[in-house]
């Protein structure tokens, strides 16, 4: 049997498995795009309309809102499931499997009925609504404080709102705060757990070599953890950020109209308008909204990569010729 | 008299465990100083104290006059070189080496000089841009010296550095060692468990054993002066008796009974008195045997008959297994001459063993000697008894 064919079927379960659940899926609803739709909810003949139809104004602006509140979430479950990580893969073996089983304890609790919970816990008359409001007239008041170009900014982006909070409209319930906070509460453990596993597998000794060259806790964080466990970021990145962009139920229950994202779009458009070309053609709107930059992002990284090692020959070089003086 | 780094008194508890055990000693600036013991006695413990990852529960530590028992590690001017090198492996070995120059938020320029000056030192100009899992272990250790020497630190710290690597690789980078510790003149603290390379690198030995000091002194004067039965059996190998002194035949020298033995000379330069029990060490090679009698007599010449058990030829020297008695006795003999041309000695052989009073040791104090606190030694491939432990049990049945 030659190398390659035994390399051919080691992959072909996991190759299959991807043409059948992936790639042909994706195929379909590229497909539906170029369709009509009948309005017994079926997929019409070829035309080019759903993508004529496409052209609301309304969608670019859903489109960025939802990468904004996906990289919003991603970046907070990051930000917090980094020192939980940390602390657990610092904990006695026996510690570390409580704990990580803790954090999966919600996931016994239906989704629903966890999001259910929330709803009553960002009752108007909750305590989390007065944090809310006292959170909205921070920003408010920090709001003053920021240059006028970067003031243009945030509202531009919608990190900010122009006008000063109002207490009779600004409730949490229905709010985009609302939503990321429970984004937060859902993803964090699929944030966690890869940075755990990549965490358990970093060799904290380095550690120790970092602050002996003299570099304080948060330097060998930064330069050193960090670093280390990067194919647990990635990981944890994907883990969180795919299914925020994704997320209907969420929105549709705590976001009110106040954060429709293009989950909640797609379902409308799939299920209540039963168009499911206008559907998939907003789900490919989507994907390419995302995987573009993505994808520009990594060719940029790679092309950095080749021009510093080439710097590093260049300058190895001049070390040789250093040395042989 | 102080030191350049100073040990007063440190202890340091894990739990239960003593790991160090009220340990006072001075490295002179420059020295080149080494801990040697055996694993788990505490040499690591004690070099992460002065790295500053551990705390001493009691003593302190001075750095040149200066108190660092409670300074952190990243400002104690001392670099590590770990055990298992611990290189960052996402940086490449010019970057691990400049890691140190880039926290401290050195120029530019000048890091590039210093590192290439590190690299040259290590002979590792040409690698410089692989990563760590790209080099062999040798380099990986080369590196990590660079990474440490290039902040230039008033004290290396080196915890057995050469352990991982294989036998040539390790007696090269043993020759390097001590071409880099005369090179930049830095105070370096070596920890390991093979003497070998304590005796042949170090201005000064510490021998610990857990947790204790047991001895500090030049490798010669640990080798040839062993202060205790642990020094004298963990740096080379040794023959110990326990005997009882009988007379004082002359000044600086007395007769001591070895049960089940004989009565020997021995040099004396201890207190003591008749009737006192003591301790000797005599080192194998410093025993002579032969077919033939001595050539000459002298009062100071310990000579007794002996019967030949066992022989292992190693070609620059022969160890032989001799009895006295009930007595098993390790004699290293080195071929002076051709070795043909001596009286072949066989088997069973009835021989001649002698050496001078001046050749043995007795150690300060004397203990019964405790085997369990002895490293194990088989002898070089030989099958039959351990002839140390055989006499070691005659001499403690008394
Ligand atoms: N972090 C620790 N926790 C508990 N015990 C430890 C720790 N570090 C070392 N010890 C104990 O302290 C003793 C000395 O260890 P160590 O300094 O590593 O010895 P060595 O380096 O000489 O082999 C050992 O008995 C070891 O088990
Ligand atoms: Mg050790």
């Amino acid at each position: 049997m030659t190398k390659k064919l035994r390399e051919a079927l080691v992959t072909s379960p996991s190759f299959i498995w991807l043409t059948l659940f992936f790639a042909i899926p994706s195929l379909i609803v590229l497909a539906f795009t170029f369709h009509g739709h009948t309005a017994n909810g079926g997929v019409g003949e070829w035309s080019l309309s759903t993508w004529r139809e496409l052209v609301d104004p309304d969608y670019p602006v859903i489109v960025w809102k939802t990468i904004r509140i996906s990289a919003e979430v991603t970046a907070w479950c990051i930000l917090l499931a980094l020192p939980c990580a940390y602390a657990i893969a610092r904990m006695k073996t026996k510690w570390r499997a409580i704990v990580a089983g803790a954090i999966m304890l919600p996931f016994w609790t239906n989704f629903v009925v966890r999001v259910f919970a929330w709803k009553t816990m960002l009752h108007p008359d909750g305590w989390l609504q007065h944090c809310y409001f006292a959170f909205l007239q921070f920003r408010a008041w920090c709001f003053e404080w920021l240059p006028p170009s970067v003031r243009g900014f945030c509202v531009w982006s919608g990190l900010a709102s122009p006008t000063p909070p109002d207490p009779a409209s600004s409730t949490i319930l229905d709010s985009e705060t609302a939503v990321v906070l429970v984004s937060v509460y859902t993803l964090l453990p699929f944030a966690i757990m890869p940075l755990y596993t990549a965490a358990e597998k970093f060799d904290f000794s380095l550690m120790e070599a970092a602050r002996d060259l003299g570099a304080k806790s948060f330097y060998a964080f930064r330069k050193v953890f960090i670093p280390g466990i990067r194919q647990g970021l990635v990981s944890a990145f994907l883990m969180v950020f795919i299914p925020a962009i994704g997320s209907y139920v969420i929105p549709q229950m705590l976001g009110g109209t106040n954060c429709v994202l293009i989950g909640n779009k797609i379902f409308m458009r799939a299920i209540q308008n039963r168009n499911i070309p206008h559907a998939s053609a907003l789900a490919t709107l989507m994907a390419v909204s995302v995987f573009l930059p993505l994808g520009c992002a990594l060719w940029w990284r790679r092309h950095q990569a080749a021009r510093d090692k080439r710097e590093v020959e260049v300058r190895a070089a001049r070390l040789m010729l250093g040395g042989t003086k | 008299m102080s030191g350049f780094l100073e040990f007063q008194g440190v202890t340091k508890r894990f739990g239960h465990v003593l790991a160090v055990n009220d340990v006072s000693f001075s490295v002179k600036k420059g020295e080149f100083f080494s801990l040697l013991g055996p694993s788990g006695c505490g040499k690591t413990t004690l070099l992460r104290l002065i790295a500053g990852f551990e705390q001493p529960d009691e003593g302190r530590i001075l750095l040149d006059g200066q108190d660092i028992t409670r300074l952190p590690a990243n400002k104690r001017s001392v670099n590590t070189v770990f055990q298992n090198y611990a290189l960052f492996p996402h940086l490449s070995v010019y970057d691990n080496i400049a890691f140190g120059l880039r926290v401290a938020r050195r120029p530019k320029d000048e890091i590039e000089r210093e590192v290439a000056a590190m690299l040259r030192l290590v002979q590792m100009e040409d690698k410089a841009d692989r990563f760590p899992n790209q080099i062999s272990g040798g380099q990986k250790q080369r590196v990590a010296i660079a990474r440490a020497l290039v902040n230039k630190p008033r004290v290396l710290l080196l915890d057995e550095p050469l352990a991982a690597l294989d036998l040539k690789l390790r007696q090269r980078m043993l020759l390097e060692l001590d071409l880099i510790h005369d090179e930049v003149g830095i105070t370096f603290l070596y920890v390991t468990h093979d003497q070998g390379e304590a005796m042949s690198l170090s201005d000064r030995i510490a021998v610990m054993h857990s947790g204790v000091c047991e001895q500090i002194a030049s490798p010669a004067e640990v080798y040839e002066a062993p202060k205790t039965s642990f020094v004298a059996s963990f740096i080379g190998d040794t023959n110990f008796f326990d005997g009882v002194v009988t007379s004082f035949p002359e000044n600086n020298y007395c007769k001591l009974d070895i049960n089940g033995f004989a009565e020997v000379v021995c040099y004396n330069d201890k207190q003591k008195a008749i009737g006192d029990r003591v301790n000797l060490s005599l080192r194998p090679e410093k025993f002579r045997v032969s077919v033939d009698p001595p050539p000459r007599q002298n009062p100071h010449m310990n000579v007794l008959r002996a019967r030949v058990e066992d022989i292992i030829y190693s070609g620059n020297h022969t160890n032989y297994w001799v009895s006295v008695g009930a007595r098993r006795v390790a004699v290293y003999q080195q071929h002076l001459g051709y070795l043909l041309d001596e009286k072949p000695i066989r088997w069973g052989d009835d021989v001649w063993l002698y050496w001078d009073a001046d050749t043995g040791y007795m150690l300060d104090d004397y203990a019964p000697i405790d085997e369990s606190l002895l490293p194990p030694k088989a002898p070089g491939g030989a099958a039959s008894a351990n002839p140390f432990t055989s006499g070691r049990e005659d001499g403690a049945a008394k």
